[in-house]
């Protein structure tokens, strides 16, 4: 594969997985907790968390990336503090990983919600009558019957952070064998004459990945449901 | 000792209610809408009411300034809809509350043949006995039942109860069972807490409120009548058991039980014909002899009378013109008529030692 992809195309591939693979690792705990929260609790401010989470969705990819570069820059608010601390996320590959994560997120909490609020609260009830506490209800009653929900949307998360473009580049930029991901590359590989065959190549593994990653999470749900209803 | 005062307001309704229950099995009845399982609800810590203090064996579960969460008040539930854990086996299910022993459990409840099933693949009266064995197994120091046989057939029904009968004759476990079907109530309890529109209307031994004429109305003059508790004395071959109550001899559709038994049998006043005179060449078997020990006038056509039979009561449904016609007194010698097939194999239960 090494030999058929050109460096430069195969340092893109392999970075746009690993930081989708980050990207939907580093925010399933908080998506978890985010579509909890938005399912089951009554609290002040949760349509401003709701819209919250779901601008990214509707704004423009560019001012999400802007926005990210503002405050996560060198010069912004939380990216002067964590410079301090020795972490660099402006127009490096951590950087990728956080505009993917920030633009994948509405759809992990959306599949998640949903699957959330498909669960009878009556059984968290019976659980607690049982003697469960919160935390005993959420891991062998909630957790296990929404699996199927934390996988459908994890997939969600990692295909569209396998092809956010319009933030990763605002926000990092498109340099080569840094930041520069399998749609920066591909959008590179088009404004250059005579690099077609490049790109080209770099369509095909993005169809192969995608193919493989709805196949393998059709196959992990259909486990997952025979599971919870035998 | 379980004592229970819940005041709680929502949307138009206003549940006050407080009692006293003591152990054995209290029914809580009343119709639908009559805030029942609100009041077990918060019993149980899944609603939070406006006002209530509940203590549990000396153990205070809520009180101004105290409420514990469900997970900390010991209290067995069974749902109506069962609740078991789709994802778990039904040993799982059984063994989620506590670590100990489930064999005695699974043997009482006739379960054992049912543990590595999941409860998608159980029937519906082997979901009540397993919902029934996950509760008991988290060693509760009470036992809620909300309806649980009112999502079964009639058919289902007669096969839990003979379990809950169990179930009450062998732990010491309070249970508070909330029905709106009086057989059942009248086969289970001891005590009976009688509510209507969100208020208590009366609570005590089960025979008394059953028999009290008063209480009809909040009854249902439909489903109200008394218990009468006697002897087995022979099974006839014309498939008639014989039964030796305070009034006389009651001859019901055949029912299994030792010679000797002590049983209960229900017999709805509405089944009930009175005459001033022994009656001569009638159909009906049962004839009981007593005394006339109050008369409650209706709303509409309809009066209860109660009859006093040596302490036990029996209550008649006549219309205000028989009585009338009857010139019924206080203290009048009365024969009470009940026919043999009215009385269901649900209004015939063995007595409890509770």
């Amino acid at each position: 594969m090494t030999d058929w992809l050109g460096p430069q195309e195969w340092q893109a591939v392999w970075l746009s997985l690993v930081v989708a693979f980050w990207a939907t690792i580093l925010s399933l705990p908080l998506g978890v907790f985010t579509a909890y929260a938005l399912a089951r609790w009554q609290f002040r401010g949760r349509q401003v968390l709701n819209l919250l989470v779901h601008l990214p969705l509707v704004l423009p990819p560019v001012v999400t990336g802007y926005l990210l570069l503002l405050t996560f820059g060198r010069n912004g608010w939380i990216g002067g503090t964590l410079e301090q601390m020795g972490i660099v996320l402006a127009f490096k590959w951590t950087g990728a990983v956080l505009a993917a994560a920030v633009m994948a997120f509405p759809l992990m909490v959306r599949a998640i919600r949903l699957s959330i609020e498909a669960v009878d609260p009556g059984l968290e009830q019976a659980a607690a009558t049982l003697g469960a506490s919160r935390a005993r209800v959420f891991a062998t009653i909630t957790l296990p019957m929404i699996l199927p929900g934390v996988l459908a949307g994890s997939v969600l998360a990692f295909a569209k952070a396998m092809g956010e473009f319009g933030a990763t580049i605002t926000f990092v930029a498109n340099i080569p064998g840094q930041t520069q991901t399998l749609p920066s590359a591909l959008y590179a590989f088009l404004q250059v004459p005579g690099a077609e065959s490049s790109a080209v190549r770099l369509v095909i593994v993005a169809v192969v990945i995608a193919v493989v990653a709805l196949v393998v999470s059709e196959i992990l749900a259909a486990r997952l449901a025979r599971r919870v209803s035998r | 000792m379980i004592e229970v005062r819940v005041q709680h307001s929502f949307e138009g309704f206003t549940l006050d209610v407080a009692f006293e229950a003591p152990a054995g099995v209290t029914a809580i009845f009343g119709r639908s809408g009559a805030g029942k399982t609100t009041l077990v609800n918060a019993v149980a810590g899944l609603l939070r009411p406006d006002a209530a203090r509940i203590v549990v064996g000396g153990r205070v579960l809520a009180e101004s300034g105290i409420w514990l969460r469900p997970e900390a008040r010991r209290i067995g539930y069974v749902f109506q809809d069962a609740r078991l854990f789709p994802h778990m086996t039904v040993r799982r299910n059984l063994a989620y509350g506590g670590g100990g022993d489930i064999g005695p459990v699974v043997d009482m409840l006739g379960i054992a043949h049912l543990l590595e099933r999941m409860p998608a693949h159980l029937s519906g009266g082997e979901t009540q006995r397993v919902a029934i064995g996950r509760a008991l197994l988290s060693s509760p120091d009470l036992l809620l039942m909300d309806e649980p046989l009112a999502s079964l057939d009639e058919h289902r029904k007669q096969e839990i109860l003979p379990y809950l009968m169990r179930l009450r004759d062998t732990s010491k476990i309070p249970i508070l069972f909330v029905s709106h079907a009086l057989s059942e109530v009248a086969q289970l309890a001891n005590t009976l807490v009688l509510l209507d529109q969100g208020r208590c209307v009366a609570t005590g031994p089960i025979d008394a409120v059953l028999s009290d004429p008063k209480l009809v109305p909040h009854l249902g003059v439909r489903g109200a009548g008394a218990v009468l508790t006697g002897a087995v004395v022979a099974h006839h071959e014309d498939g008639l058991t014989e039964v030796s109550a305070p009034g006389g001899t009651l001859f019901v559709p055949k029912f299994a039980a030792m010679i000797g038994q002590k049983t209960r049998i229900r017999i709805e006043a509405q089944d009930v014909i009175l005459s001033r005179g022994m009656p001569q060449g009638l159909s009906a078997l049962n004839v009981l002899r007593g005394r006339v020990s109050a008369v409650q006038m209706g709303d509409g056509p309809g009066a209860i009378v109660q009859i006093d039979m040596q302490g036990t009561h029996l209550l008649a449904r006549v219309t205000r013109r028989s009585l009338a016609a009857m010139s019924l007194e206080l203290g009048q010698e009365i024969y009470a008529i009940a026919k043999t097939v009215a009385v269901a194999p649900g209004d015939i239960g063995p007595v409890g030692n509770g």
